[in-house]
């Protein structure tokens, strides 16, 4: 295992009067993908929101590329490299696509500013986007809309993406899609950690996986090792219960 | 690898909804046979659109801080008086400029009037932001509260400085008048204030569709928090644009003074209902539905005044109820709305 770009150590998050982490341990190694799964109201999209100072730690530190980043503002800490795609995807549905990714890439004040060589490989990753350039991104399908917000995620380079549920309400010809993008991007050697529900869509990518329950990590080890063990998954995920109960 | 579209060419852009649009003439025609006179009609209109123009120019600035920060400003009718009552100070202070029977130098006094009232509007803006409106972001019910509070003490600033009588505001010598077009008499003013509304409206289209600026404004009026998440500090964005909203109702002030020809402490105060009335019908943080929204209220109140002086009054909260059974979002809502 390559050497961490992400430590969480300890992490409380407070929301309102709700205690919703309970003291997250977490790394994720450079150049790798990492999952993050568990059930529902585990804490995996409050730990995304976490990182990215959406919501403020109330306890522990975050460390990414070696700085502390716990206290940073949300601005800042995308500044520092990390790209957040939330579980909703938030697109602008009133910007077209071409100003959605004009406004992801920081560094870009106009189109022609635009990296052509990576917005090839985008399209090559996401055609759709170059059919619905000029779209308002409103009035894509939800699957064009996650290929959108992975695509404004990496417009520029960023040391790490945090993605909440891809799959969430994809037809399985764009899941499928989606899971090569993320091979091809996990090949040039993109730190990601992804928040899944769907095992089966997570199993295809990861390499390293954390499960989360109650607010805590209570299982860290390596995919392969998951996948196999279907008495670690009843455990940790309910997979057998859900099969069970359907 | 396989995707949606993958062998399809790109796509041409999506057609604008022009619908609410033609409402604006939709409405002048219905008013035609109404008024009866070509003549009156055409008078009326110029004085709608003139009307809608200035409070479109006043409402552009809420409606965007509004749509960014989700914040109810009931103070924005201080900025209106600041900008009035400076023009008043300006316009008095260059009177030989505006006694000038030269239209040249008639212009220079209200641009002057027009810079001085958007500076001090803009720099109370600044302030009123910072004291007021910042440590009650986030809660309706104390920002209805506070920034009528404000209101209510710039406008007692007002008559401390300027005292708490009427002040005139006639027009420059040369924009006094009309001109005639057949039997139909446009007032020259009114002529101006449509060309400055505009050039305002030209401008904010300019900056919202054609610059990096615009692109944060309007992805922060959809989704603030993403827009933070793609490493954009909204809050100064929200700064930058509460002021300069302030100092278009400083504009707009100046410009609503000289259509009224006449200042009072509690101007923006009478302009306030309309202006709200105007966000709403037009779509909260719609710059678009904003101006379509005061064109039709600055129309419905002119026409209905003439036509109706009775229904006047409520001539147009009967439009916005109109709009809003069509619309229930109004006429341009944003996606996130």
């Amino acid at each position: 295992m390559s050497a961490p770009l992400l430590v969480l150590e300890g992490v409380h998050t407070h929301v309102g009067g709700y205690h919703l982490l309970h003291g997250v341990d977490l790394e994720v190694p450079a150049g790798e993908l990492t999952l993050l799964l568990g059930r529902n109201g585990a804490g995996k999209t409050t730990t995304l929101r976490t990182i990215m100072g959406l919501w403020r730690a109330s306890a522990g530190r975050i460390r990414f590329a070696g700085e502390d980043i716990t206290a940073r503002p949300t601005p800042a800490i995308a500044q520092a490299g990390i790209a957040y795609v939330p579980e909703n995807m938030g697109v602008f549905g009133d910007l077209t696509v071409r100003e959605n990714m004009l406004l992801a890439a920081r560094a870009a004040r106009r189109e022609e500013d635009l990296d052509r060589a990576r917005l090839a490989w985008i399209f090559r990753l996401f055609p759709a986007l170059e059919k619905f350039w000029q779209y308002p991104a409103g009035k894509l399908s939800g699957g064009q809309k996650q290929m959108l917000a992975i695509a404004r995620a990496i417009i520029e380079p960023r040391k790490l993406l945090l993605v909440d549920e891809p799959s969430k309400g994809l037809a399985p010809a764009i899941a499928a899609n989606m899971i090569a993008a993320f091979r091809e991007l996990r090949e040039r050697d993109t730190t990601i950690l992804l928040v899944e529900q769907n095992f089966h869509f997570a199993r295809q990518l990861g390499d390293s996986v954390a499960v989360m329950d109650d607010g805590r990590i209570v299982y860290r080890g390596s995919m392969e090792a998951l996948a196999r063990d279907e008495r670690l998954q009843r455990e940790l995920l309910g997979l057998g219960r859900v099969a069970q109960a359907s | 690898m396989s995707a949606v579209g993958a062998s399809d060419a790109p796509l041409a852009a999506v057609p604008r909804d022009w619908r609410p649009v033609l409402l604006v003439p939709a409405l002048a025609f219905i008013a035609l046979p109404l008024v009866g006179s070509t003549s009156t009609w055409v008078t009326l209109t110029v004085a709608g659109l003139a009307m809608g123009l200035i409070v479109f120019i006043i409402a552009s600035g809420l409606t965007l801080v509004f749509g960014l920060m989700d914040v109810l400003n009931f103070g924005h009718g201080v900025f209106i008086a600041f900008g009035a009552f400076v023009a008043t100070s300006v316009l008095g202070f260059m009177g030989d400029w505006t006694a000038s029977q030269s239209f040249a130098a008639n212009l220079a006094a209200v641009f002057a009037a027009m810079a001085a009232g958007m500076t001090v509007a803009a720099a109370i803006g600044w302030a009123f932001e910072r004291l007021i409106v910042r440590p009650v972001y986030g809660s309706h019910l104390r920002q209805i509260l506070i920034t009528m509070g404000g209101m209510i003490v710039g406008q007692e600033l007002i008559k401390v400085i300027w005292g708490p009588l009427q002040i005139p505001l006639p027009l420059p010598q040369a924009l006094r008048g009309a001109f005639l077009f057949g039997d139909a008499a446009v007032e020259k003013y009114r002529l101006l204030a449509v060309a400055f509304g505009l050039v305002v409206f030209a401008v904010m289209l300019l900056v919202l569709n054609r610059t990096k600026l615009g692109l944060l404004i309007r992805a922060g009026v959809e989704n603030r928090e993403m827009v933070e998440s793609l490493g954009y500090p909204i809050g100064r964005l929200f700064v930058g644009v509460f002021v300069a909203g302030s100092a278009l109702a400083g504009l707009g002030g100046v410009l609503w003074g000289l259509y009224q020809q006449n200042v009072v402490p509690h101007i923006g105060e009478q302009v306030l209902v309309l202006i709200f009335i105007v966000i709403v019908i037009g779509g909260l943080g719609s710059i678009g539905g904003c101006f379509v929204g005061a064109l039709l209220v600055g129309l419905t109140a002119t026409y209905a005044g003439f036509l109706a002086p009775v229904v006047a009054l409520f001539s147009n909260i009967l439009l916005m109820v109109a709009v809003l059974l069509w619309r229930p979002q109004g006429l341009y809502p944003v996606a996130r709305r």
